[in-house]
């Protein structure tokens, strides 16, 4: 099982680990830092490292190295899961999951890693326990400690611990009942040279904010459930009644939780919202080029698209790039060679576009690779699949609770080739 | 107010000041002062120092306090562990606590601290804890239990602590389940053999249940026990996957791989005709995909195990191309993984398709993405026959692009495209050779070189390429040195006359000037070809090569089998079982795929025989290999290899006289030419099929196709698996025993369910009890190619040198092919050694029945066999044992027998037989008494089939 953890910064300092086991040296990092050299780009560190003695399964998040060592035969699953549910901590407690952040809550940080595994075991990794174990750092709760000197290490056994329902605590009181619900989707796409659609699919997630008292038993209903084949749940889920009736039924934790997260593919379902008219060409023996990119709605279903921005990741031998933006504006980075153009909303009267001209250095050979296109948008009030909500109902609760869904479109991994 | 203020340190001295304040009175100020140790402890300082001080601090009510103080003694309390005893006390004391939080606290504490003389201590609370009316306290002790047997391992057997463990596979808590079962598979880790995970059906229901209601980290830990058991009949592995199948929709991705593990393992046991083996099949594509869009290193373990799913039952995701697609932002580890999945799903359906997104990959930025996209633009040329024209006219354009290594990577792949369709392609050979001179890569050069050889007739000016290499020679590497020659060579056979100078000076640039044997030895045998007979020379250098197998870099089937029941760990990311990385060498136990066993009858189809009752059958008789190594150490069956002396005169000589014959005083006096096709000859093309191919692997290890008819013969038994392919580095063996007209022979079926072509093979055996030895040498005519299979008698004397073996009819064979030599060891029916003339007198047999001493006969029962006198008596003389007088004595027959063996043993015997009863008794007598035991098995063996 997971023997220890270090975490790394990008600059390579071993700032906090942490044993379950034995002690591991801090010198098994020299394999990862090797690794990590010979990846060039951070993101590239392959996530599983041998050594002869251990394994190193590592992520990357927030600029941050989670590396764990590992000794004897664990599922890498398991541990890469279990150290995303470290950063998510991390990030719940601390509302970022960054060095400074990890190092001003050290000791905090210590009681958590010291709950959350036992001898590399999972102990308690739901937050709604942590947090009743450990309290969250406020500053009010700091100004009260000091006075009163109580600690924020609670004392009870938290009652979700054994239950069945593990992730939700008793006695919970809101003087405000509120449900909401966040229907998300993302489109991941890639787009070829000519505008048409090489692949495509939707993954949406349903995240909710549940602040309701008491035990309530919740079943969400949609207007055409089919769409969700591929699903996965949040384990408070029934997944007979779903398998049976196509109706999410479940005890919701206290808090944010994402209650599912799914995955539309077959294409004809996933429309496109927009397009991206281009020409990137770059001249035989002559240091310049010409870009020029159109962005204009298309299958938007009536919505407004708005958030827009493009992202290029230029060939290396662009040395800089001279443009002019209709809308928004444009920064070129000539280091990383990424451009990033940040557009706004579309209006379909006047299509927002961005030409110029590009330098390139001089003698180099003309770039082979074509660059391509990366973008973000954002619709509101809209689920691009077509997924509605058709009723929430609540039992084992007598109050009336306020009720809430909301729509959201992004582009995830929205790639338009050149 | 954050903890950071506690780095800052004093000039004073940090550790002085520290104890100052863990002494303060004040409990606030002691409290800081812990929190201040806790934090340089994180950071790696060494606070060990202020042990004392700190344990101090223990005895408090205040959680928080305790809980720090527990963690700064599980960081140092090795290094101190005098002083660690100091706290025994108030663990024991906690462990009696009201409050279940401390009881388990002090209980999972009490089990980090890694100090031999507290683990005695630790004994007693954990006993108690383990029965503590808390589930919460309980779950906690289960992990203790792990713990303290990676501490003493002995003393947790001692104390009974494993049983108790098992005990609480059947708490009501599924928290306390899952725990114990993680327990348990920690320490049956290191205990490989201890059969401490006992699984049967009841608590296989239990961790059903425990399965549902306990977290998910519990839950991947049931589901890897469940992938170890074996499930009785298709009926409950059925029932297993419906209750697993839900898993499959969990967020925790870790949970969802697990499920499909346990699913692809007993998903062997079920008949594909089952509707349910459609619907499984069809759940599982699903969640697989939906890993893909989780977090980078997520996605990379997936990957890694969709790759070996996809190669074990490519029908699970033949649809899901396209998620399979790369995005330019993706990281390399993932876009490799990917690539290497598209080429594995690639098929006519979606060619098109793959072919259009290799070749915008190969005009990535990434130089090893890029590689590894032009090559598997040639693998899908290969795979898929219909694309080949379209992936070679991708191939050379981007040769166009003239970007480096785009192009050699194109070239490498054109040969193996050469190689595959013969005779298409080759109009491009002239594209190709205007890229020469960019080719600065081994491989690169080696192909290229490998295509100016081989069409030599068609490119005009081959000689002045080849000659360009020529001038760097011994800069080059040897896989272009060795290409170089073998080109000219291949040259010199078909233009022979302009490029004589040429090939003269190659020889000699590989025989004289160079120190590399393999190249020297090429080049004497070359040489030696050229200059003995130029005819043979061409059809050993000329001779056309076998066609290269589809897919180049599959599993081997049999550890495939096996990676696939490790899905989700380790192995299944490093493509290796656990036994070649696991540290340490523990035992690790090789995991199978379950046979597949029909519950019943009905549905059982003759492929779907239970494979694993042959191999139960078999009694276990493999000798050590060091009882072996005596007599099969002189298995020289390979060709004689004796490589031409090296003297400096004669070389000197082969410089003077190269086609004249010279060579041979060169060469020595070897008997034998070498002309023959014995040297590196390659195999011919389209090997001979003499077997039937043999199709999926687990189904057919009972061959009853083997139509060997009984005519006159005796008895065969079926087929049996000798060798399973596991064991013998792919080379699966089964075979029989035969006797038939007088000759005794060994029917062989050799499959290769290895990857590579099986060649050389090579049998002997073992010194035995009667002097079975072959009669001729095992003829193999063809190379075995991969999944094919070969049928072969060998015929078998009884002249070989004798050993007593213990049993009297164990036979240990060796066989050797070309990978390496395998050893087993087989049974086989005293009946083949049954000689013809074995019917003795009558007047001979009364006196010798008299003649044997009483101590040496022998009784057995034969049972449950309903024929009569009449038929036995045929049926027995088929095998030649022979009925010499037949008697009814009061109602009962009596058959009165004899029978020689092969070394002149007689054998008398009389059966007595009532009729109307399923029961023979058998009376044996024979001066060597011990072969009476086999004789009776022979009977029965007889008369049963």
């Amino acid at each position: 099982m997971i023997h220890s953890l270090f975490l790394i910064n990008c600059s390579g300092d071993i700032f906090l680990e942490k044993h379950w086991k034995s002690v591991v040296s801090q010198s098994v990092c020299d394999y990862f830092f090797e690794a990590q050299e010979k990846a060039a780009d951070v993101e590239n560190v392959p996530p599983v490292i041998s050594t002869p003695h251990h394994y190193l399964i590592s992520i990357y998040r927030d600029k941050l190295f989670f590396v764990s060592v590992i000794q004897t035969e664990v599922p890498p699953l398991f541990v890469i899961e279990f150290l995303h549910r470290v950063a998510d901590t991390f990030q719940d407690y601390f509302g970022e999951c960054s060095e400074a952040a990890i190092k001003d809550n050290v000791v905090i940080v210590y009681e958590l890693l010291e709950e959350m595994l036992d001898n590399g075991f999972p102990l308690a990794t739901e937050s709604n326990i942590l947090k009743e174990l450990i309290k969250p750092p406020t500053i009010l709760r700091s100004v009260v400690n000091s006075i009163t000197g109580s600690s924020n290490v609670g004392d009870t056994l938290p009652t979700g611990q054994l239950s069945n329902i593990p992730w939700r605590r008793a006695g919970v009181k809101y003087t405000n009942n509120e449900a909401y619900f966040d229907v998300v989707e993302e489109i991941d796409a890639i787009i070829d040279k000519s505008g048409s659609t090489v692949f495509a699919e939707i993954q949406g997630v349903i995240d909710a904010c549940i602040k309701l008292s008491g035990m309530p038993d919740l079943s969400l209903s949609f207007m055409n459930p089919r769409l969700l084949d591929d699903v996965s749940f949040h384990p408070c889920i029934r997944f007979k009644r779903w398998e049976s009736e196509r109706v999410l039924s479940f005890i919701p934790p206290d808090g944010n939780f994402r209650l599912i997260s799914y995955r539309v593919s077959s294409q004809n379902l996933v429309a496109i919202p927009v397009y991206v008219k281009h020409s990137i060409s770059f001249k035989e023996n002559s240091s310049c080029g010409r870009f020029d990119i159109t962005i204009g709605p298309k299958q938007n279903m009536g919505k407004t698209i708005e958030g827009i921005t493009v992202t290029v990741h230029m060939p290396k031998v662009v040395l800089n790039m001279n443009l002019t933006p209709t809308q928004g504006s444009y920064t070129f980075d000539p280091v990383t060679k990424i451009l990033t153009w940040d557009v706004g909303k579309i209006t379909p009267q006047k299509l927002p576009s961005l030409k110029g001209l590009v330098n390139l250095q001089s003698g180099a050979p003309k770039p082979e690779e074509n660059p391509s296109l990366n973008i973000q948008f954002k619709i509101q009030q809209l689920a691009i699949s077509g997924l509605k909500v058709n009723r929430l109902d609540m039992y084992g609760e007598k109050y009336k609770p306020f009720k809430g869904v909301k729509y959201v479109t992004k582009a995830g991994k929205f790639q338009v080739r050149t | 107010m954050t903890d950071s203020k506690y780095f800052t340190t004093t000039k004073k001295g940090e550790i002085f000041e520290l104890k100052a304040e863990l002494n303060s009175d004040k409990k606030e100020k002691k409290k800081e002062a812990v929190k201040k140790v806790i934090a340089s402890m994180t950071v790696g300082k060494d606070v060990s120092a202020l042990f004392p001080d700190v344990v101090n601090c223990m005895q408090t009510d205040n959680l928080e306090l305790k809980k720090l103080v527990y963690l700064y003694l599980m960081n140092y309390a090795k290094s101190q562990p005098d002083m660690a005893i100091m706290a025994v006390n108030t663990f024991v004391k906690d462990c009696e606590d009201p409050n279940p939080l401390i009881r388990a606290l002090a209980v999972r504490t009490m089990g980090c601290i890694r100090v031999d003389k507290i683990t005695e201590y630790l004994c007693e609370p954990l006993r108690k804890c383990l029965k503590d009316e808390d589930p919460y306290v309980r779950k906690t002790a289960a992990v203790c239990v792990a713990k303290l047997h990676d501490i003493n391992a002995q003393l947790v057997e001692d104390q009974g602590f494993l049983d108790t463990l098992k005990d609480l596979i059947s708490d009501s808590n599924p928290m306390v389940v899952a725990n114990a079962v993680a327990a348990l598979s920690e320490i049956a880790e290191s205990h490989p053999s201890s059969n401490l995970l006992d699984l049967n059906p009841q608590s296989i229901n239990k961790l059903l249940t425990a399965l549902n209601e306990c977290t998910e980290w519990g839950q991947i830990f049931i589901l890897d026990c469940l992938a170890n058991y074996t499930p009785k009949d298709d009926r409950e592995a059925q029932s297993i996957c419906e209750r697993v199948t839900p898993r499959l929709s969990h967020a925790n991705s870790a949970v969802v791989l697990s499920a499909v593990k346990v699913l692809m393992k007993f998903m062997e046991m079920l008949s594909k005709d089952l509707d349910y083996y459609g619907t499984l099949l069809k759940k599982l594509a699903p969640p697989l995909v939906t890993l893909l869009s989780a977090e980078p290193e997520l996605q990379y373990v997936a990957l890694r195990n969709i790759n070996l799913i996809v190669q074990k039952r490519p029908e699970i995701l033949k649809h899901e191309m396209k998620v399979f697609f790369v995005k330019y932002n993706d990281p390399i580890y993932v876009k490799l993984e990917k690539l290497d999945i598209m080429i594995r799903l690639a098929s006519q359906a979606n060619i098109a398709q793959v072919l259009a997104e290799l070749k915008e990959y190969a005009t990535e930025v990434d130089v090893d993405f890029v590689r590894k996209a032009v090559r598997a633009i040639g693998r899908c040329a290969i795979k898929v026959e219909q694309s080949a024209e379209r992936c070679v006219s991708t191939l050379l354009d981007l040769i166009q692009t003239k970007v480096n290594y785009v192009v050699q990577e194109a070239i490498v792949v054109i040969k193996d495209i050469f190689r595959k369709y013969p005779n298409k392609y080759e109009s491009v050979i002239a594209t190709l050779c205007e890229n020469l001179d960019s080719l600065d890569e081994p491989e690169a050069r080696a192909a290229m070189i490998w295509i100016v050889g081989e069409y030599a007739e068609r490119i005009d000016n081959a000689d002045e390429l080849l000659e360009s290499f020529l001038e760097g020679f011994h800069d080059e590497s040897t896989q272009v040195q060795l290409q170089l020659l073998t080109a000219i060579v291949k040259l010199f056979l078909k233009k022979p006359t302009e490029t004589q100078e040429l090939v003269q000076q190659v020889l000699s640039l590989a025989t004289q000037d160079s120190d590399n044997p393999d190249l020297r030895d090429r080049g004497y045998i070359y040489w030696r070809l050229l200059s003995t007979d130029p005819v043979a020379a061409k059809e050993v250098v000329l001779a056309e090569k076998p066609l290269i197998s589809e897919e180049t870099d599959l599993i081997e089937p049999t550890l495939l089998d096996e990676l696939i029941c490790y899905i989700g760990t380790l192995a299944s990311v490093y493509h290796k079982p656990p036994s070649a990385f696991v540290e340490g060498g523990r035992g690790v136990v090789h995991k199978s795929l379950p046979p597949r066993t029909a519950s019943n009858e009905s549905t059982e189809s003759p492929e779907t025989a239970p494979a694993g009752a042959p191999t139960a059958e078999q009694p276990d008789v493999i000798p050590t290999q060091g009882d072996l190594l005596g007599d099969l150490l002189n298995l020289d069956l390979g060709p004689p290899v004796s490589g031409p002396p090296l003297t400096t005169s004669s070389v000197q000589m082969g410089a003077v006289d190269l086609l004249g014959g010279g060579l041979d005083s060169l060469m020595g006096d070897e008997p034998e030419g070498i002309g023959d096709t014995n040297f590196g000859a390659p195999p011919p093309a389209a090997p001979a099929r003499l077997g039937a191919p043999i199709g999926s692997g687990l189904s057919d290890l009972f061959d009853l196709t083997s139509g060997v008819g009984t005519l006159s013969g005796s008895y065969v038994p079926p087929k049996a698996v000798w060798l399973p392919a596991m064991k013998a580095k792919g080379l699966e063996i089964s075979g029989t025993f035969m006797r038939q007209v007088g000759s005794i022979s060994m029917d062989l079926q050799l499959t290769n369910k290895a990857l590579q072509v099986m060649t050389d093979f090579a049998i002997q055996f073992n010194r035995n009890s009667f002097g079975l030895a072959p009669a001729a040498p095992l003829q193999v005519h063809a190379p075995l190619s991969p999944n094919q299979t070969v049928e072969i008698s060998l015929p078998l004397n009884t002249v070989g040198s004798v050993m007593k073996m213990d049993p009297l009819n164990n036979l240990q064979v060796a066989v050797k092919n070309n990978i390496d030599i395998f050893y087993f060891s087989t049974l086989y029916p005293l009946h083949i050694l049954f000689v013809e003339d074995g019917k003795m007198d009558r007047q001979m047999f009364l006196a010798t029945w008299k003649d044997i001493p009483n101590e040496n006969e022998a009784q057995f029962q034969i049972r449950d066999c309903s024929l009569n006198a009449e038929a036995v008596s045929t049926k027995l003389q088929n095998s030649n044992i022979f009925t010499i007088a037949k008697r009814n004595v009061e109602g009962q027959d009596m058959l009165y027998q004899s029978l020689k063996l092969t070394n002149g043993i007689w054998v008398l015997a009389e059966l007595r037989i009532q009729p109307g009863s399923p029961s023979f008794t058998l009376s044996l007598k024979c001066r060597a008494p011990e072969v009476s035991q086999h004789v009776y098995q022979a009977y029965e063996t007889i008369l049963k089939n």
